[in-house]
């Protein structure tokens, strides 16, 4: 029997992949696609140009060629431009208050610490194990340094506590202290038993329906009346505390929010697996939940980190405080604007490289998942 | 068969969702070493039951007892319970921000305390045994759905469970991809692996199920050997869904 001739079958070859088609490109190009396609774009860069050709030149000017760099009151006198002369005199000032002047080793020593175990979290070649005990530690080594007290190291008192150092200080342990809190209250308030989620959410919303200011008052003003009189904390603790409240309430709302992005499929696994509600919490739940909210945890650290300058209104002396009250020397009388504009300067380098970090880290998170 | 020993064992079972009966009155035998089909229309209950089996879900009425234990009310060290029985989702739910390896190590290290090398060498053996041990470096987001899967198979038997529930592992995934998860299925039944699985493959239920379970708004309708429940079935309601889940 004959069969009839099999269709003869054809093989699939998949086409071989084509570069994309060439824009225009190089510099005419860019300047067309990105500021003259149209009309009124077009109307819009050429006024833009006009305004910073307006602001530009009288800016830098008053900053850079006018400026006078050296020399005492009377040449600052003199010039039109800025007078950074009188930052670089009230400089110490500036970053450690009026910290004795012949134990200014004690916070260069910590500030040199800071800096270097900055540079080595942000290479991103220390393990994260390694880093987190050295940073819980800095506060300590850094408290005990400064405050002195022991091993020789004379006392030196708080009020004499100030300027950049008091700052950074407030703001790093108000970070180190107000993730683990608002990351816990965040817990709490979605755990479904008994009294801790109302005790949560009890201690989140009145902290957040306040102004950081009032807690402030509060914690400097208020609480002192309160506790007996061989109770008293100093005003610094309780400030810190203060801040560390307020700056959790909003962490645990963060974190709340990352919490709610977990799938409950992943819940699932993880307890058909046998892990119990904590190394569910540590190993499954909350490094997915901080991945989704980094960004907006690393805005409430920036965020923080500014606060602190509020401390000015009960009486502690931080940088933007040092600075206004180095403008009021009767020595170096005018000079409001220069010492602004350089604690503009310092916040905006801090809080950008902040930033910049942030951006770091979800990046690297990004790649793991993707 | 040798040794009939009940390791799920379900009487009067009842379930609601507030007001919403979802489990009526269920009872069942589950024997060491049997493989258990359980199919069913869309909503009829099938997941919440399988669920119930390692209290990801709790029932309201009746008793539970997985291996001797007792899983009716609050329950005492049901981590315990949790890690012999295995279970595999429909949607993986592998853990995105760990590695292939990571997944597979996690319960292994952290419910069993076993040293690290050792969890590795573990997973690498399952890994093997699911023919994707390359992949072990890799994220769960760079494996296509049907190695997501046997990946979650392999991390299931890590814990080396006396049970393995699954819930339409299949379901999620694109046709050419559902052989090579069956394949691992059908692999681990020949091995003896006591299964439980919710499933609408109805070949493979014909090939290795001892029994089917049929259920519908929250009963079990029938339940029968694969021969009778596709062959016989004793019900109208049943007909009608083999008539429909066979027609296309
Ligand atoms: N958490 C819940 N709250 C209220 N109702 C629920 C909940 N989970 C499931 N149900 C309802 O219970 C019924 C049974 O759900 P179940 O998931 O067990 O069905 P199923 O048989 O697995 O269906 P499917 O084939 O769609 O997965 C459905 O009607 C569903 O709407
Ligand atoms: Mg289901």
């Amino acid at each position: 029997m004959m069969l009839p001739a099999a269709p003869q079958i054809k093989s699939f070859t998949p086409r071989p992949d084509l570069p994309p088609p060439v824009g225009a490109v190089g510099a005419i190009g860019w300047l067309r696609t990105n500021l003259f396609n149209g009309g009124f774009n077009s109307v819009l860069t050429l006024l833009c140009l006009w305004l910073l050709y307006k602001v530009v030149p009288p800016i830098s000017n008053w900053m850079i060629l006018d400026a006078c760099w050296v020399g005492g009151p009377e040449m600052c006198g003199q010039s039109q431009g800025a007078c950074w002369a009188f930052i670089w005199h009230k400089l110490r000032v500036l970053l450690i208050g009026t910290y004795p002047q012949e134990q200014l080793w004690r916070p260069s020593l910590v500030g040199v610490i800071f800096v270097l175990l900055t540079l080595a979290t942000v290479s991103g070649r220390f393990k994260t194990r390694h880093l987190l005990p050295a940073w819980l530690f800095l506060p300590v080594l850094s408290f005990w340094l400064i405050g002195g007290g022991s091993v020789g190291l004379p006392v030196v008192d708080q009020s004499n506590w100030g300027g950049l150092m008091l700052s950074l200080g407030l703001a790093v342990v108000g970070i180190l202290v107000s993730v683990p809190l608002g990351i816990l209250l965040a817990l709490g308030r979605q755990s479904s038993t008994g009294i801790i989620k109302p005790l949560c959410v009890g201690i989140i919303e009145p902290i957040r329906g306040v102004p950081l200011v009032t807690i402030l008052f509060m914690a400097s003003v208020m609480i002192p009346l309160f506790l007996p009189a061989d109770m008293q904390i100093n005003n610094l603790l309780r400030v810190q505390i203060g801040i560390i409240l307020f700056s959790s309430a909003y962490m645990a709302e963060v974190v709340r929010g990352g919490l709610q992005a977990i799938p409950r499929g992943q819940l699932d696994a993880a307890k058909a697996l046998g892990l119990n509600y904590w190394k569910m919490t540590l190993l499954i739940v909350l490094p997915q939940a901080l991945r989704h909210v980094l960004p907006s945890l690393v805005g409430r650290c920036i965020a923080l980190f500014k606060d602190t300058s509020l401390v000015i209104i009960v009486g502690l002396l931080d940088l933007l405080g040092m600075a206004k009250a180095a403008a009021q020397d009767q020595e170096w009388l005018g000079h409001n604007a220069e010492a602004y504009v350089f604690c503009a300067l310092v916040y905006w380098c801090i809080c950008f490289s902040m930033s910049r970090y942030g951006r770091s880290l979800e990046k690297r998170g990004a790649q793991q998942t993707r | 068969m040798e040794s009939r020993e009940v390791i799920i064992h379900i009487e009067g079972v009842n379930k609601w969702y507030d007001t919403f009966h979802v489990l009526k009155d269920i009872n069942l035998q589950v024997y060491r070493g049997e493989r258990i089909v359980v199919c069913g229309p869309s909503g009829s209950g099938k997941s919440t039951l399988i669920r119930c089996i390692n209290h990801l879900e709790t029932h309201q009425k009746g008793r539970i007892v997985v291996d001797g234990t007792e899983l009716t009310g609050k329950v005492k060290g049901i981590e315990k319970i949790r890690s012999e029985v295995g279970m595999v989702f429909q949607n993986f739910n592998l853990f995105p921000h760990m590695t292939v390896l990571d997944n597979l190590t996690l319960a292994p290290r952290w419910v069993r305390h076993m040293p690290r090398s050792e969890a590795e060498d573990l997973a690498m053996q399952y890994l093997e045994r699911v023919q994707i041990a390359d992949q072990a470096p890799k994220y769960p987001g760079q494996l296509s759905g049907g190695q997501q899967q046997r990946v979650a198979i392999a991390r299931a038997l890590c814990m080396n469970p006396t049970v393995l529930l699954f819930d339409e592992p299949t379901s999620a995934l694109d046709p050419e991809m559902i052989k090579e998860v069956l394949d691992v299925m059908i692999e681990l039944a020949k091995e003896n692996m006591t299964m439980v699985c919710v499933t609408h493959e109805m070949g493979f239920a014909r090939t290795v199920a001892d029994r089917i379970i049929f259920m519908d708004g929250g009963e079990i309708v029938e339940q029968n050997t694969p021969e009778q429940f596709f062959n016989n079935p004793q019900y109208d309601r049943t007909k009608l869904f083999l008539s429909q889940i066979l027609s296309h």
